[in-house]
């Protein structure tokens, strides 16, 4: 099985990025988790350039959608929500709406912040814009606040957030078996 | 035949219309009433007892990007529950007035509901068949069956009403 992450930052010493590897090495057995780093090529969504066919970046991150059974977010937040590279590279995801490359793809969302609140609003927002698009959205969150202080080297250092995140992982991996084996049934 | 109160109207099997027969929705968005409808509609009735289910992927609401996302595991999961299906408990006539207690599974979830309306008929049609047709409304809260999407307002309160006003009107054609 595997997990396609995305980092709602862009900056090489991201802490969202560091989330994302961090979450690499708490998963099941049998579970890989890939992080995509086209989101910096991706181009503003334009509804004329979408009708001449996805750009080769969008394309990029549409395939590996496509090929992973989940998603998992992990954004920070700007301005009390989503940042705008994010956003656009999920408007990119999901036109045209009834054949979105996330729909009914199991996904979670989790986020760092340097301030207290670990990104939650930005959390929520992925989460709302994600149902919108049809995604099979975990219904939880991660805030990871002052994460400078709990994120070294990739890995992390506050045991209980490992634990939740750990946990998170798993719902998030039984979300796809569930739908596998419903799929199985049909 | 409007004095016949019997429920000997219901006997035998009937077979189902889909062309003149339908299920919407109505649900209350902002300040207006918003409509639907599910364009594959079956039913059964037999001996008294009505039958029904709705494919959710037969959606049809004015927006192709609104069908969507009311497929989606927002609102129905289409995927996981591809059926709204309703089966009566009782259903009792009365002149022109029906009267009809059921459960409706909607999203996995079984409940009970009420609902009332009329039934015509049956009446011989001009090629021989025997017609009876009915019209049935009720109101259940969708998030009692885990339809819960909502949004807030910018100035408070919610988008959607968690009540909504289910319509059908069914044909059943008396089996020969």
């Amino acid at each position: 099985m595997r997990i396609l992450a995305i980092s709602g930052s862009l900056r090489r010493g991201s802490h969202n990025t560091a989330l994302l590897r961090a979450a690499a090495t708490l998963l099941p057995p049998g579970v890989e988790l890939v992080i995509h780093d086209g989101l910096r090529d991706i181009p503003p969504y334009d509804d004329d350039v979408q009708a001449q066919g996805r750009p080769e970046p969008v394309q990029r991150l549409w395939d590996e959608v496509a090929e992973a059974d989940a998603i998992l977010i992990a954004t920070p937040e700007y301005n009390h929500s989503i940042p705008g590279q994010l956003k656009n590279a999920l408007d990119w995801l999901s036109r045209p709406l009834a054949e979105s490359v996330l729909r009914n793809k199991p996904a979670a969302v989790i986020g760092a912040s340097a301030g207290m609140f670990g990104a939650v609003w930005a959390q929520a927002e992925v989460r709302k814009v994600l149902g919108a698009i049809g995604a099979r959205v975990l219904d939880e969150e991660l805030p990871v606040p002052t994460a400078h202080e709990r994120l070294e080297d990739g890995r992390l250092t506050d045991a209980e957030i490992e634990r939740r995140l750990a946990g998170l992982l798993g719902r998030l991996v039984d979300a796809v078996r569930e739908r596998d084996e419903e799929r199985a049934a049909a | 035949m409007a004095t016949d109160v019997s429920q000997d109207r219901l006997s035998g099997t009937w077979n189902f219309n889909p062309v003149h027969s339908s299920a919407s929705f109505a649900v209350k968005y902002l300040v207006a009433s918003f409509r639907g409808e599910f364009d594959k509609v079956d039913a059964t009735l037999a001996d008294g007892q009505l039958s029904g289910e709705v494919e959710v992927a037969s959606i049809n609401v004015k927006d192709e990007n609104l069908a969507a996302h009311l497929q989606a595991p927002d609102f129905f999961d289409a995927e996981k529950h591809p059926k709204i299906s309703f089966r009566s408990t009782k259903l009792t006539l009365d002149g022109d007035k029906a009267e009809l207690d059921g459960e409706l599974t909607m999203k996995g979830v079984t409940k009970p509901i009420h609902a009332t309306g009329t039934v015509s008929g049956p009446t011989e049609d001009f090629m021989g068949n025997t017609r009876l047709g009915f019209t049935f409304e009720t109101t259940v809260n969708r998030t009692d069956f885990g339809v819960s999407w909502n949004a807030d307002l910018p100035k408070g309160g919610k988008a959607l009403s968690d009540e909504v006003t289910l319509t059908v009107e069914l044909e059943f054609l008396k089996a020969a």
